[in-house]
């Protein structure tokens, strides 16, 4: 009987598998694009609102996460890249996961509403909602159009920001909306097309086993084309500048040409240099998101500064 | 038989005990943190006296003494 109890506490996670729940590289992303959606805004918001405001996105972010990964345990557990997220691992039980997710959903939302404003609130909680419910449990397992779908819960988290200062919605954040939400398919499309993924065995329809490499090839192209008139014509609304329309000129430059490399590549090309080109754009993708950001946080402090 | 009063688990569960004591710590921070910048916030303190859906004698003398 001792022996039974001792294997069962065995299983008692610790902090840091708490932590693992909430996907803490996704997490980064959210709190950087958030940041800046604050710091864009005309609207200059106090630094600890801020900073509460951001805390609550985050954790929002994070609460989803450990919501996906209670959802998605099945399939985790089947494939190699997730089998030691903690749940599959048995690190943590799913009802703890789902517990902790709808705790801080709740959480995050109510907080945000105090600490800002009732849109920002509910642009959060649809996020949490959006990933949870129509990304996890609907889309990612029926549709291979799921990674279109589900970059949205992502394109989110600038226009909170701009909403936590602004308490509206505008053509800025829609765009910036907009950036994130084009620039996923073209980004996670390059990385399915080098990783040896086996959603094929957890029953994911990702693009690559449906449609096949040729037209996850199209698709790059097709979504890469659709990202640059967004990318670039935010360099004209009123949190553009010329250090944004410099960078988004240069980097779509860049990035179409990778998808442009990646269209006219085919398989056999791809297998025999190890995939070398598909790689690049991935990396290519990372910086292309990080420089555009970036690059409105340089011309708002311009603007701050005087010297725009 | 001797009793093993120490055991991996404990640590952990000192983690994590320490671990929700911190957040709660940092909640409370918060909230009052929140309270005091928006308190300082409000610019005119008298905001603090509007209407409340109760009888309040000093709102009505605000408004005599401004007729």
């Amino acid at each position: 009987m001792s022996d039974m109890s001792l294997s069962q506490i065995e299983h008692e996670a610790g902090m840091g598998d708490y932590f693992a729940l909430m996907k803490p590289r996704v997490m980064s992303l959210v709190v950087f694009t958030a940041l800046v959606g604050l710091l864009v805004a005309p609207v200059p918001v106090h630094p600890f609102i801020g900073f509460v405001a951001i805390l609550c996105i985050a954790v929002g972010a994070g609460a989803s996460g450990a919501l996906n990964m209670w959802w998605d345990a099945d399939i985790d557990a089947k494939m190699k890249r997730t089998a030691s997220r903690p749940i599959p691992d048995g690190r943590v039980a799913p009802g703890e996961a789902l517990g902790i997710g709808l705790a801080l959903s709740g959480f995050a939302v109510m907080l945000l509403l105090l600490a800002t404003n009732l849109l920002a609130a509910g642009l959060l909680a649809f996020t949490i909602f959006f990933y949870a419910v129509v990304y996890s449990m609907w889309l990612k397992r029926s549709t291979a159009q799921n990674i279109v779908i589900g970059g949205a819960a992502g394109a989110f988290p600038p226009m909170i920001g701009w909403a936590v200062a602004t308490g509206g919605v505008s053509v800025e954040s829609v765009l910036m909306f907009a950036l994130i939400f084009m620039w996923t398919p073209p980004h996670f499309w390059a990385l399915a097309l080098f990783v040896k993924s086996d959603y094929g065995r957890a029953g994911i329809p990702m693009l690559t086993e449906t449609k096949g490499r040729r037209s996850t090839r199209n698709h790059i192209l097709a979504y890469t084309l659709l990202l640059v008139p967004v990318a670039v014509g935010i360099g004209f609304t009123s949190i553009g500048g010329p250090v944004y329309l410099t960078v988004a000129v240069l980097m779509n430059a860049w990035f179409l040409k990778g998808a442009y490399d990646i269209w006219t590549r085919s398989d056999a090309d791809s297998e025999a240099d190890k995939h070398a080109v598909e790689i690049k754009v991935f990396k290519i993708s990372l910086y292309y998101l990080f420089a555009h950001f970036g690059a409105l946080l340089v011309d708002a402090g311009l603007r701050a500064g005087g010297i725009l | 038989m001797t009793i093993k009063v120490e055991h991996e688990l404990h640590d952990r569960r000192r983690g994590r005990n320490r671990g929700m004591g911190l957040i709660l710590v940092v909640l409370v921070g918060i909230v009052f943190g929140l309270t005091v910048v928006k308190v300082l916030q409000l610019g005119d303190i008298q905001q603090f006296e509007t209407f409340d859906h109760v009888a309040r004698p000093q709102l009505e003398l605000q408004t005599e003494g401004t007729e």
